[in-house]
């Protein structure tokens, strides 16, 4: 057993205890299972926020793009920070509504808000299709990292069937107590990380950042700048703002904000939480220096380029210890993932379709999901083919869709129908996929447009459809009058 | 009124309307090609004007906490 693996192997281990552990002193009912009795500190809320930053795709396709494309990839410091600011003013409404419903999922919130039950159906349904694929990223991604780390001697195969075993063990008995106690351990572990080689490799390498980034512009002309088109201004600025738009539309951070005790903490969290996520700057560092360390990676294997530098650079404990932390990366979110789709299933699916089932019953029905879910993404993740990249592609544009329906719904009265925040939903993911199948973008849809327009990120065209679908049937249809002001009226 | 709120906008107009114009290499900022630190400057920014938001709001809270304290204390008196 080579030092990297023991740490590896250690850190997992303690990982599964915590979580394992997380779960003492409560008695799991949906509640506690998917949303922590409501009873999250700051501390908590703080990390499972930011640990929903700090994915595989940070790790690996932070200094991925980095290494590939270069510039383009600062959008997701952008776009983090914007979500953020906008997270001060959304997240208590959202909060103080879940909160006096008891609601445990997103889709409760539409159900809640619309007075649909159809309307769950199809937001739980857009979840499932957009967490699978996410949680098979994150299998794929740790398989990535582990058989890297151990420089082989496990596979991707082990390491994925491994830590899915386990996952879906820490999942059942603690649910998202389970992710809060992990993922402290995973932000000590990748703030270390992230800072510790993106502070030394260009400092090792280069002497300094300037040196090492004038070294890039000379070796990759361009790479530091957006290019004038392509992934010109115009893309990135679409990119972020729909990026920005999509974030708190991702069933498992919609479902955290749940957890918090009291609604203060996403005020300060949003002060914070832009700080803490310019530990991304880092990482793309790490990737810069990569292009002159370890040049070579095409395509996808961009995504390598954090670990083959790491190996290059240091000794087998140091790859152990990064190796660990980008195992945490993948298990964290993925927990959550699980626990979202567990509860979204049996919550809006499967209690619809069974009115009389009992809460213990649902509660059950939620965890038993968590092995099937977990084995569906493990085999999706070892044999999935191009499909799954589609999927993928999809699965932000997908949770993005459900933007238009929840804005029009904080306000105390609703103004449009339930079956318009339908129509625009379907609408919209219909149309995503048809420009994901097609690979559309908007210069293959307007050929004629001027650049700037030929540019602009093709997510925004099913955000369109779908808002001029939802306003067309809201004109359509008639909001119903609250029954308790017509009795107030009538008296 | 909490007008300030609308202080949040800025660094979101102020990060995506200046990339354009910051897209440039030259000059490095702190040892970053331009963009990148214009970026980051940003990002500092969105953090220091949510705290302000904080601030006045929480001000602003106790201040409406106070005004409905010495009000019921009133209604109780009488």
């Amino acid at each position: 057993m080579t030092p990297a693996l023991v740490v590896i192997v250690g850190v997992f281990v303690i990982a599964i205890a915590l979580g394992l552990m997380a779960r003492r002193g409560h008695v799991m009912n949906l509640e506690q299972w998917s949303v922590g009795g409501r009873g999250f500190g700051s501390i908590f809320v703080f990390l499972l926020m930011a640990g929903e930053i700090y994915t595989t795709f940070t790790f690996l396709g932070g200094s991925g793009w980095a290494y590939g494309k270069g510039a383009p990839a600062f959008y997701i410091l952008c776009y983090g920070a914007i979500a953020y600011s906008v997270s001060y003013f959304l997240l208590p409404i959202v909060w103080r509504y879940a909160q006096t419903r008891k609601l445990v999922s997103q889709a409760d919130f539409f159900v809640a808000k619309y007075e649909s039950k159809a309307l769950g159906v199809i937001v739980a349904l857009v979840s499932v299709a957009a967490l699978v694929p996410y949680l098979v990223l994150q299998l794929k991604g740790l398989g990535l990292i582990v058989s890297e780390a151990s420089g082989g001697v496990i596979t991707q195969a082990v390491a994925v069937w491994t830590s899915s075993v386990a996952l879906v063990g820490y999942v059942v008995v603690s649910g998202v107590r389970g992710s809060a106690w992990t993922s402290a351990l995973k932000d000590v572990m990748i703030l270390a990380v992230a800072v510790g080689i993106g502070v030394y490799l260009p400092l090792h390498y280069f002497g300094g950042y300037r040196a090492m980034f004038e070294a890039v512009e000379l070796a990759k002309p361009g790479a530091l700048t957006l290019p004038s088109s392509g992934m010109s201004p115009a893309w990135f600025i679409s990119t972020v703002l729909l990026t920005a738009t999509g974030f708190y539309m991702w069933p498992q951070f919609f479902a955290g904000v749940y957890t918090a005790r009291s609604e203060s903490v996403f005020r300060k969290n949003a002060v914070i939480l832009p700080l803490y996520q310019l530990v991304v700057l880092f990482v793309f560092f790490t990737g810069f220096a990569a292009i002159l360390v370890v040049p070579g990676l095409k395509g996808a294997a961009a995504d390598l380029s954090l670990l083959r530098i790491v190996e290059r650079s240091f000794g087998s404990w140091t790859v152990g210890v990064i190796g660990a932390a980008g195992l945490l990366t993948a298990l964290v979110p993925g927990s959550m993932i699980l626990i979202t789709a567990g509860t979204i299933i049996s919550q809006n699916i499967y209690r619809v379709m069974a009115p009389d089932a009992s809460d213990r019953t649902v509660s059950l029905v939620a965890r038993s999901l968590v092995p099937v879910l977990t084995l569906a993404a493990v085999i999706l993740t070892l044999r999935g083919g191009e499909t799954l990249v589609v999927l993928l592609l999809m699965g932000y544009n997908f949770v993005t869709q459900l933007f238009p329906a929840l804005i029009l719904s904080l306000g105390e009265r609703r103004r449009v129908s339930a079956a318009s925040a339908i129509a625009g939903i379907v609408a919209g993911e219909l149309t995503v996929v048809v420009l994901t199948v097609t690979s559309a973008s908007v210069a293959t849809l307007l050929p004629g447009a001027p650049q700037i327009v030929k540019d602009l990120n093709v997510g925004f065209v099913a955000l369109a459809v779908n808002a001029v679908v939802l306003t067309v049937v809201a004109l359509a249809t008639r909001v119903p009058r609250p029954v308790v002001t017509e009795l107030v009226r009538n008296p | 009124m909490r007008r300030y709120r609308w202080l949040a906008a800025i660094p979101t107009l102020g990060m995506l309307g200046g990339v354009p114009f910051a897209n440039r290499v030259r000059p490095y900022v702190l040892g970053l090609p331009f963009l990148l630190a214009w970026i980051v400057v940003w990002v500092v920014i969105t953090s220091l004007v949510m705290a302000l938001i904080f601030v006045l709001d929480s001000r602003r809270d106790a201040e409406i906490a106070d005004v409905a304290a010495t009000s019921s204390d009133r209604s109780s008196a009488s």
